[in-house]
């Protein structure tokens, strides 16, 4: 403890920074280039040092906003969002952010305010027990009692939350640490003793993952978001080329392997393709990787995956075995791990499998009454994925238009889908779009949002105007939240309890915030308005009155196993 | 089954309380809990006696390692260890019923630690079979108090393989 490291201060005498500015310079040595925050009492040595600082700093109109703004920056760039949160309110606001990140894999460092050392613990004014508060929903948090901590506790953040398996890390820090001064110290090499990750996986389970896809005549890749947070899209596709498998992936996965080349299942589980459900079930090898048997993937775990032997890779140990039994485990990372599974491997043809694979692909597409009058949701991504030629970034909310974003926007590369998965945050798509778009400036991002998602946080369409981003909300507005009203049509009698919703006029909204606005309410229109949306240079929304109605197809039932999905005998009468 | 799995953990604030949440969190059942000092300043170590079949027990083992303040974690399941359990215990001793009891804590090697007029308290230490043991045979005269400290375990050296 406080050894002095000679990488750091210049020359030989030492530097005394307050709190404040240790916090601002070890960001910006990080490389933080782009922020979100919110001020509050507490935080105001903070801002105070960041007025200075060259990094960009982005006000949301809510700490969720801004949490949620993080974290798609993170998930478009593979960087560190970083966040800032006053104490209390400020500090309770970010919770849902910090769970949807932490579900999600995604790296996050959240700075919270504190009231001062002296008053913890006396129902000060704004105090929460924030790390207490925020426990189960980051990878780690801490609060910093003494500034001698304050420099090695970020970089410990930033390690831990970057690192293994990405999750948000919260530090909390007292305002009386922010401006008491101790001596400036640089960056050393990282060593926590309970912190210890294994990227290499083992040889000899590399070996029999190897063996096991060279015999196998069924096999199936299982991907998921793992995969685009190792940054190992490249080495997935050379993986499935060479050894010549087909490739499903999971909502978080839509990305990391090409969905218009053949090999391509498309998205498995609750609302995925059936023949990417079929495979699932029929498979004599499912290769896992960087995915977790979630249930909304799995069905009934009884009967999933009966024929098959289990590959499972992941960073995560604790992931392994934990709701399906694994046969072959290989814990590490997925990039690396690839890399020498792609050595092991030999090119199979397969063909009596990839035939099946093809005529499954044929009879049951992704599809909809094409011939309908009134505006399918469908219909309107379908076309935005021709007129944006699969390469936009979509954001998305939480329910039916988050599924068919997966089912019928069809994406090339990792990074490009930004969704709440695993938590399933309504409100997520805003907020997620102008992180994305601070992420990618040139980009054309896109959050394809439903009516009640949208509700929620659709404050921040003004923290958009004042950023100047060119976001665009392709709102489907059923009126309903529609994958409640789903289940009740379908569970519960068609007794829609409390899911239809009095919706504000949405485009007169958006211009009273400062935004473009514009309502869509005939089929005929949606082209010509979603060109006019793509080429408006100011934050637009549209607002697509789409059939009420329609439910997302397939469906497996809760209890259900992948390959009893209700809907495939409407598809088949549609297409 | 019942598994010992102990954990060294970093001795700083908030890892109690992380380790309790986790458990809490996850539906895993601690049947107890033993914290304390290590001879290293900068370490605890906690001894959680869990009950879960392996497949549940393997998850607490990993979910427990995951905890950036715990150093390492280790399931005692099929190791020669020691373990032992601590118990205060008062059990109605009228002057008549004395010198049975006595004799009873004699013959389990436990100690008097205290005498009112009514009642005498013993501290026993031992595993824990021999702690519950010790409970029901002073039941019959009327047990009025108890504390337990949970059960800590110990690896033993490889060399020596008899268990006491």
């Amino acid at each position: 403890m406080g050894k002095k490291s000679s990488s750091g201060a210049p020359g030989a005498g030492t530097i005394r920074k307050p709190g404040s500015q240790i916090i601002v310079d070890i960001l910006v040595e990080q490389g933080v280039e782009v922020m979100f925050g919110y001020l509050g009492g507490v935080v105001l040595p903070l801002f105070d040092k960041l007025y200075d600082s060259p990094i960009k700093f982005i006000i949301p109109r809510h700490e969720q906003g801004g949490c949620h703004m993080a974290d798609a920056y993170a998930r478009a760039t593979g960087k560190v969002g970083v966040i800032v949160a006053t104490s209390g309110p400020g500090a309770t606001n970010l919770v849902t952010g910090l769970a949807t990140a932490m579900m999600d894999s995604i790296p996050l460092v959240a700075i919270t305010g504190q009231v001062r050392t002296t008053l913890i613990g006396n129902d000060a004014f704004q105090e929460a027990d924030t790390t207490g508060i925020t426990r189960p929903v980051t990878k780690h948090n801490v609060i910093v009692k003494d500034v001698a901590d304050l420099a090695d506790t970020i970089r410990e953040a930033f390690y831990i939350a970057s690192t293994g398996r990405p999750g948000p890390v919260l530090i909390d820090i007292p305002v009386d640490v922010q401006v008491t001064e101790t001596d400036w110290k640089g960056p050393k090499e990282i060593n926590m003793p309970g912190y210890k990750v294994r990227t290499r996986g083992h040889a000899r389970q590399i070996s029999t993952a190897a063996t096991a896809i060279n015999n196998s005549k069924r096999p199936v890749v299982y991907a998921g978001g793992g995969i685009i947070s190792a940054g190992a899209s490249d080495e997935l596709r050379t993986f499935a080329e060479k050894a010549n498998l087909p490739v499903t992936t999971t909502l978080l996965g839509l990305g990391c392997y090409d969905q218009t080349k053949d090999e391509s299942l498309d998205m498995l589980g609750m609302h995925g393709s059936a023949y990417a459900n079929y495979a699932v079930q029929e498979c004599d090898l499912l290769i896992a990787i960087g995915s977790r048997f979630e249930d909304r993937v799995t069905g009934k775990l009884a009967t999933f995956a009966q024929k098959a032997k289990i590959i499972h890779v992941d960073i995560d140990p604790a992931s392994i075995s934990k709701n399906v039994y694994v046969d072959i485990p290989v814990v590490g990372d997925a990039k690396e791990i690839l890399n020498e599974l792609i050595g092991a491997v030999e090119h199979k043809e397969r063909k009596e499998w990839f035939d099946m694979l093809a005529k499954w692909k044929k009879k049951h597409p992704f599809t909809y009454n094409r011939r309908a009058k009134t505006i399918k949701p469908q219909y309107v991504i379908e076309e935005l994925c021709r007129q944006t030629n699969g390469d936009a970034i979509i954001a998305t909310g939480v329910g039916q238009h988050q599924m068919w974003s997966a089912q019928f926007y069809k994406y090339k590369h990792p990074r490009q889908f930004i969704s709440s998965g695993g938590l399933g945050t309504m409100g997520f798509g805003l907020p997620a779009a102008i992180g994305a778009q601070l992420a990618m400036p040139d980009a054309t991002v896109i959050d394809i949002d439903g009516d009640s998602s949208f509700n929620m946080t659709l404050t921040e369409m003004s923290t958009a105007v004042m950023y100047e981003l060119p976001i665009k909300v392709c709102l489907l507005n059923n009126g309903y939240m529609g994958m409640v009203r789903q289940w009740q049509e379908l569970f519960y009698g068609k007794r829609y309890s409390q899911s239809s919703l009095k919706n504000p006029n949405f485009a007169a909204v958006a211009k009273a915030l400062g935004a473009v606005g514009e309502v869509c309410d005939k089929k005929a229109d949606v082209p010509a308005a979603l060109e006019r949306m793509l080429a408006e240079t100011r934050p637009c929304l549209i607002d697509f009155h789409v059939d009420p109605e329609e439910n997302v197809w397939p469906m497996v039932a809760a209890g259900k196993g992948l390959h009893e999905m209700d809907g495939l005998d409407i598809f088949e009468s549609m297409s | 089954m019942k598994h010992i799995i102990s954990a060294l953990v970093l001795n700083k604030p908030g890892v109690l309380a992380h380790v309790a949440g986790m458990f809490a969190a996850r539906a895993f059942n601690i049947d107890s809990l033993a914290v304390g000092r290590t001879e290293d300043p900068k370490l605890s170590r906690m001894t959680i006696v869990v009950v879960g079949d392996d497949r549940v027990v393997e998850q607490v083992r990993k979910q427990l390692a995951k905890i950036v303040s715990i150093v390492k974690v280790q399931d005692f399941a099929g190791h020669d260890m020691v373990a032992r359990d601590l118990m205060l215990l008062s059990v109605a001793a009228t002057p008549e019923k004395r010198p049975e009891i006595l004799a009873l804590i004699e013959m389990f090697g436990a100690k008097v630690v205290d005498i009112g007029s009514k009642y005498v308290m013993v501290e026993v230490c031992g595993p824990e079979s021999k702690i519950e043991a010790f409970i029901d045979a002073c039941r019959p005269y009327g047990v009025k108090d108890m504390v337990r400290t949970g059960t800590v375990a110990m690896s033993r050296q490889k060399s020596r393989t008899q268990t006491v």
